[in-house]
């Protein structure tokens, strides 16, 4: 009896198994054959001119790749390059990628690229792809992942915030969380400390999210002195602006729901956004007053949008580019 | 098959004596087999999930990991405590298939939610749950494994299930990503496959793992068992082992900081960096059967203490200046090798150290400390390395664990000597 029954459940239970995930295969087969084609636009064109250079999720065989809009028509077709990336950033001569090796062995991996999409570097990554920025002249890079891979019992997320120098002969920063944390003029050396979200400033500068336990700081960071210096709580992925008065930075409202909010260096004022949405994103400055960021599409799995919301008005957001996700702005 | 420790005439064994038999001829109790195959079939359905989980939050969900990060750490606290009181609710109702039962479905439980869950909040609950459900499940199902084993084959025994059960951490992650190749949005595939994998795991504890009664089976024929006594539980000998496993443990590093150094230091880690437990298992499912052997043969507690040394080899391989593939595959065999040499072993001792009818409760006593002081030295560790660097960091833990574990050997060596007669099997060897 207990056999019939424990053969029973074995079958009934590895059929449905085998059942669920041959409906599955043949689903995602045919959203991808029968997805509508994406209005495409020509790449050297739209390379030539102000752009947004983006990670296209819109569903069909370019799901995941780099593609660009033109400034003018954000909304228009989109310029396609074939590269593989969850984030990207453009600045300079150079693309800064980071992306998801698929495979039964995943693994992660940044990669720099030219201006005519050929991979000239790489490095690996310790985990899941979070942010990357390149310095406005393309020749400093910087990547935020998380270190997986643990075994499950280990538990406790981390994050791996590194800086590489682009120029020939210059010495990589490397793990910023090697760098000195000091907060309140005294260091801290707590061992849950953990660094994300590098803006460059020029130079030796830059700004960062440093955090140690429940809270979490603006650091002014400095790669000669190899330093971080709390000036801010409750400030996460800070984005300069091109001005460079302004920071626009994730803010953390409770309960794991995140807003925006702009910082004006000069005065110390914040003003927080009207989007009252969660936004899980580094911030990008369109232009001295715009801000763009990415947010999921609630209840449609691995599809994002691109919003933009003015600073000073305090307009509702508009959607930018739909379909898109991590957006970089190259004037 | 079923031999309880019980059922040994240890008064025929001089404490000199070798073995009345050679231990590892016999086959292994068909009750350990198929507890490790429940484990096998419930680490594939958790490790499925954990391997594409961070990805799943941060790709479809678009939420950051880092909050919940700080859920999931708060929770490992808890998971300790409900270790010890499964152990204590397993001896007291001495029905341990059934508490461990309970753990199992808890897990199962969630695997089913999972599916259906919305929000960061609610896949932070459904981790922490399926924890409780593993710290429920653990010292009843060890102390089920040390019931139907023969006393001279424990470590043996042990080694079989967690072999198994590692056979299982290995294979879910390689299954769920080749379901992400296939199907590039298929966490709901994953999803659905964990809970089949979970729902059969439980059905075959349930149904083909006998239901055992160890303080009943203990008691003599006729008589009522007798009742749960602490002072079976606060022997001076399990207090000594768990004195010294705490010692130990307060020195072993999370297995993160040793990949972190390695990474630091070798492409070839930096480049596996997330595969690099993988090298792990694989050594630790080789080594815990022929440990598990030699444990029975040469002494369990000489075995677990001396196993620390594999972790003092992988620190000295992670501190060389030496680059390259060999240093780096050389840690994680000797990590493998270090947890085939203590994680199943200190189970075969800590279960018979004490009277049977405490026997989870001394196993979940025996793992929460190691858990603890685990937890304490990863955080310890972490505050070492940002303040002197990740080389002296690793250097002082190197040298006060090359001192501690001939110090504890000593200790635990004089405790088997000591004790007249021995319910410890090792004692005899």
């Amino acid at each position: 009896m207990r056999r019939i029954l424990l053969t029973t459940v074995i079958v009934a239970v590895t059929a449905g198994m085998v059942a669920f995930g041959l409906s599955a295969y043949a689903d995602s087969r045919a959203d991808r054959e029968g997805a509508a084609p994406v209005a495409e636009a020509d790449l050297a064109t739209v390379q030539d001119q102000p752009r947004i250079v983006f990670r296209s999720t819109a569903p069909g065989d370019a799901h995941g790749t780099v593609a660009m809009v033109p400034l003018a028509d954000p909304a228009g077709p989109r310029a396609l390059t074939g590269v593989v990336c969850d984030r990207i950033d453009v600045a300079g001569d150079h693309a800064s990628c980071l992306r998801t090796v698929r495979g039964v062995l995943t693994t992660f991996e940044a990669d720099l690229y030219d201006s005519d999409w050929n991979r000239i570097r790489s490095w690996p990554l310790p985990g899941i792809p979070s942010r990357t920025r390149l310095s406005d002249d393309g020749m400093m890079l910087t990547s935020t992942a998380f270190v997986t891979g643990h075994s499950y019992a280990a538990g406790g997320f981390s994050t791996q915030t590194t800086v590489h120098a682009l120029t020939p002969g210059a010495a990589d920063p490397g793990d910023i969380e090697l760098f000195d944390l000091i907060v309140d003029g005294a260091p801290l050396r707590a061992a849950d400390r953990n660094m994300w979200g590098v803006t460059f400033l020029g130079g030796d500068e830059f700004y960062a999210t440093a955090a140690s336990g429940d809270r979490t700081w603006l650091v002014h960071g400095d790669f000669s002195a190899r330093t971080l210096t709390a000036v801010r709580e409750n400030v996460e992925c800070p984005a300069i602006s091109p001005d460079r008065t302004r920071i626009a930075f994730k803010k953390d409202r409770g309960d794991r729901q995140w807003g925006i909010a702009v910082l004006d260096l000069a005065t110390g004022e914040e003003t927080v956004l009207p989007e009252t949405r969660s936004v899980d994103d580094q911030p990008e400055w369109l232009d001295d007053h715009t801000v763009l960021y990415g947010l999921a599409r609630e209840g449609e799995p691995g599809a994002s949008d691109v919003w933009s919301l003015d600073v000073a008005s305090g307009s509702a957001p508009e959607l930018l580019i739909p379909q898109a996700w991590s957006p970089s702005v190259v004037r | 098959m079923y031999i309880s420790l019980s059922d040994r005439p240890a008064a025929k064994t001089a404490p000199d004596a070798p073995p009345a038999r050679p231990a590892g001829r016999r086959r292994v109790a068909p009750t350990v087999v198929a507890l490790g195959v429940v484990s096998m079939l419930t680490d594939i359905s958790s490790e499925s999930v954990a391997a594409v989980l961070p990805l799943y939050l941060t790709s479809v969900m678009g939420l950051s990991l880092l909050a919940y990060g700080v859920v999931d750490g708060i929770f490992q606290g808890a998971s300790a405590l409900v270790r010890i009181g499964a152990g204590w609710a397993s001896d007291r109702t001495d029905r341990p298939k059934w508490v461990a039962f309970a753990g199992y479905l808890l897990s199962a439980l969630t695997r089913g939610w999972l599916i259906v869950a919305q929000g960061l909040g609610a896949v932070a609950a459904l981790v922490t749950i399926d924890r409780i459900g593993k710290g429920i499940r653990t010292a009843p199902r060890d102390a089920m494994i040390a019931a139907s084993s023969a006393p001279d084959d424990l470590a043996r025994a042990f080694g079989v299930h967690r072999a198994l059960d590692t056979i299982g951490a290995a294979v879910g992650p390689l299954l769920a990503f080749a379901i992400l190749l296939l199907i590039p949005d298929g966490y709901a595939t994953v999803f659905v496959m964990s809970l089949g994998f979970a729902v059969i795991g439980v059905t075959i504890l349930g149904l083909v793992v006998p239901d055992r009664r160890p303080r009943r089976e203990h008691a003599a024929p006729g008589s009522r068992p007798a009742p749960l006594r602490w002072r079976h539980l606060a022997q001076p000998r399990l207090r000594v082992l768990l004195v010294v496993m705490g010692v130990l443990s307060l020195l072993t590093i999370g297995d993160g900081f040793l990949y972190l150094s390695l990474q630091d230091r070798s492409g070839f880690a930096g480049h596996w960096f997330p595969l690099l437990f993988v090298g792990t298992n694989a050594a630790y499912i080789a080594l815990a059967v022929p440990f598990g052997r030699l444990a029975d043969r040469w002494g369990r507690t000489r075995v677990l203490i001396l196993g620390h040394l594999g972790l003092l080899g992988a620190y000295a391989l992670a501190l060389i200046p030496v680059e390259g593939i060999g240093p780096t595959l050389g840690c994680l065999v000797l990590l493998g090798a270090f947890y085939a040499a203590t994680d199943g072993v200190l189970a075969a001792v800590a279960g018979s150290l004490v009277d049977a009818s405490v026997r989870a409760s001394a196993i979940a006593a025996a793992q929460t400390v190691v858990a603890v002081c685990r937890m304490i030295a990863s955080a310890a560790f972490g505050a070492l390395w940002f303040t002197v660097g990740r080389t002296e960091s690793l250097l002082i833990l190197a040298v006060l664990l090359a001192l501690s574990v001939p110090v504890c050997l000593v200790v635990v060596t004089r405790l088997t000597r000591e004790a007249p007669g021995g319910a410890d099997g090792s004692a005899a060897a």
